[in-house]
């Protein structure tokens, strides 16, 4: 057969339109993951009401938060739950045994996890301003934005995938990962203003990056005089761009030697 | 009672057939201790329906495996359409089809767009409709794969399996779970597949489906190949002797003999009319395979 393979590109195509496929059309990946934060904050939102100081009303503080917790289930649950779930059913198995370029099949991930953030962040957005009339960043805030979501998504990502291959099944990852989630997300300041966390479970989320996610967000939705109460008196966004980074790196030696393409 | 054959045990010191579809020399696998796969050799023909029959934990799936290049092996040599599988790029992957015992996942795609996925990562595809004919899915195109019922499931599996225009296609208990029709249906399926020029290699649990189906069987039992012949010739049956029976005063008779037409023409002379209860056997592929797979145990 003289007939060339199809090439990484258009076999990562194939597998990015997969994987959107994938996810939109299943309606608990949607709730779950997209309607879930929006839920979080219109209920949170209108549930509490008080004054963190500089004229900052909750759904101002709560934003850097709920779009933390959306990054993180567009990332981390997300992955951790469906690439379990694709190992136990055989459709990983069955992908190693094709001649689709393996990258390719990462390649498709990445982009479903950039589509759903993206999709995430900016119903939230709207939901923000519509209903609770929050003020959007402005000027440079806006590539730190970026930047934060770019590297907390990537760090998320990539310990989704690593962790996936812990659990047995789709149901034991959801069983496990969303508590985790949840917990990280709660001692990170994401549901609460993180002083009002003791001081002890503030040092512990700060070995992982939600606390340097959330931090990097609040510092996007919050005025700088808000600043002084983070543990450091500041936003530390060279802190948290290096944790950020770090967990990057560790994610990814994480994923090499753990990825498995089919059950034990 | 195993009877080796020169096609079962070729020596260890002539090298894999790299002309052979598969071709297996000594090979060896281990969990831990326990050598699963113990020395086993094999050959199969480019264009034949070789099925692989042998109890569950005999090393059959090992084996299979081990060819399809999902498990590293701790011993012998393999080459699977001339490459060891342990070396098989994307060029080796995309001349196989496999269709796995776990088969598909649930999808949210419909049975076109599995397929038409499944076809984009082969180089000369065949179009994803008329594999869909084939394998009698086309009312189901714009179904989502979650939707379909078992037989259907599976015959999805095959269409993904066959997409890529293999020449060697790997199936691994595909009719597990079928009621009898739809077991006839998908061996017509697969003899439409040989008619196309695909070398197969079929295991399975149902020994009717290695008769009906297989050029050749081998009967795996620890570890080994103990041995490898037509189906009508299995474990001597072709030359074993036949077992008549018949009812004579009210007593149910049997008698073994090499010659059952001049046996059973004595019989007619005997009686004044028919023969009552006549009936003639020869050992049936199951009675065989339990000798083999029984013998030691």
């Amino acid at each position: 057969m003289t007939t060339a393979l199809p090439s990484l590109g258009r076999v990562s195509r194939t597998r990015a339109g997969v994987e959107l496929k994938e996810f939109f059309r299943q309606r608990e990946s949607v709730v779950f993951t997209l309607l879930f934060p929006v839920i979080l904050l219109l209920g949170l939102g209108a549930v509490l009401d008080y004054d963190l100081g500089s004229g900052v009303d909750f759904p101002q503080y709560f934003m850097a938060g709920v779009i933390a917790a959306g990054i993180v289930g567009a990332s981390l649950q997300n992955m951790a739950i469906h690439i379990a779930g694709e190992r136990s059913d055989g459709t990983l198995k069955a992908l190693a045994g094709s001649p689709m370029p393996k990258t390719a099949y990462f390649v498709g991930k990445v982009v479903q996890v950039v589509a759903v953030t993206a999709a995430t962040i900016a119903i939230l957005l709207l939901v923000g301003v519509l209903v609770f009339g929050i003020d959007l960043p402005s000027g440079t805030d806006w590539l730190t934005f970026a930047w934060v979501t770019v590297l907390g998504a990537a760090a998320c990502t990539l310990l989704g995938i690593a962790v996936s291959s812990l659990a047995r099944n789709a149901r034991s990852a959801s069983a496990t990962i969303t508590p985790i989630a949840l917990v990280l997300e709660f001692i990170s300041g994401v549901f609460m203003p993180f002083d009002q966390v003791p001081g002890w479970l503030q040092d512990v989320a700060a070995v992982f990056p939600v606390k340097w996610l959330a931090q990097g967000l609040r510092s996007v939705f919050l005025p700088d005089s808000l600043a002084a109460s983070e543990p450091a008196g500041s936003w530390e966004l060279g802190t948290v761009a290096v944790v950020l980074s770090v967990w990057c790196v560790a994610g990814l030696f994480l994923c090499a030697a753990t990825f498995r393409w089919q059950d034990r | 009672m195993i009877r080796s054959t020169a096609a079962a045990s070729p020596q260890h010191s002539s090298p894999p057939d790299p002309e052979a579809a598969i071709s297996i020399r000594g090979l060896v696998k281990r969990y831990g201790d326990r050598a699963v796969v113990d020395g086993l050799d094999l050959d199969i023909h480019r264009g034949e329906i070789f099925a692989l029959l042998g109890p569950n934990g005999a090393g059959k799936t090992t084996t299979v495996e081990i060819c399809e290049g999902y498990r590293d092996r701790d011993g012998g040599e393999v080459r699977v359409l001339g490459v060891d599988p342990a070396k098989g790029g994307r060029s080796w992957k995309a001349d196989l089809g496999i269709v796995l015992q776990s088969g598909a996942g649930d999808s949210q795609l419909s049975v076109r767009e599995l397929l038409t996925a499944q076809a984009s990562y082969f180089a000369d595809p065949r179009d994803p409709d008329e594999v869909l004919e084939l394998v009698g899915l086309t009312d189901k195109a714009g179904a989502r794969g979650r939707t379909l019922s078992g037989g259907q499931r599976r015959r999805l599996d095959v269409a993904l399996g066959i997409v890529g225009r293999p020449r060697l296609l790997f199936l691994d208990e595909p009719t597990t779970g079928f009621d009898p029709e739809a077991r006839r249906q998908f061996w017509a399926l697969i003899r439409s597949l040989r008619e196309l020029g695909t070398t197969m290699l079929l295991t399975t649990h149902y020994l009717d489906e290695a008769e009906e189906l297989a050029d050749r069987v081998g009967v795996i039992a620890r570890g080994q190949l103990a041995e490898v012949a037509v189906p009508t010739a299995l474990g001597g049956r072709g030359t074993a002797p036949a077992v008549v029976s018949w009812t004579e005063d009210g007593v149910r008779r049997h008698a073994e003999t090499a010659t059952p037409t001049a046996f059973v023409a004595e019989l007619a002379a005997h009686f004044p009319g028919e023969v009552p209860d006549l009936a003639v056997s020869r050992p049936s592929l199951e009675d065989v395979y339990l000798t083999m797979i029984g013998d030691g145990s």
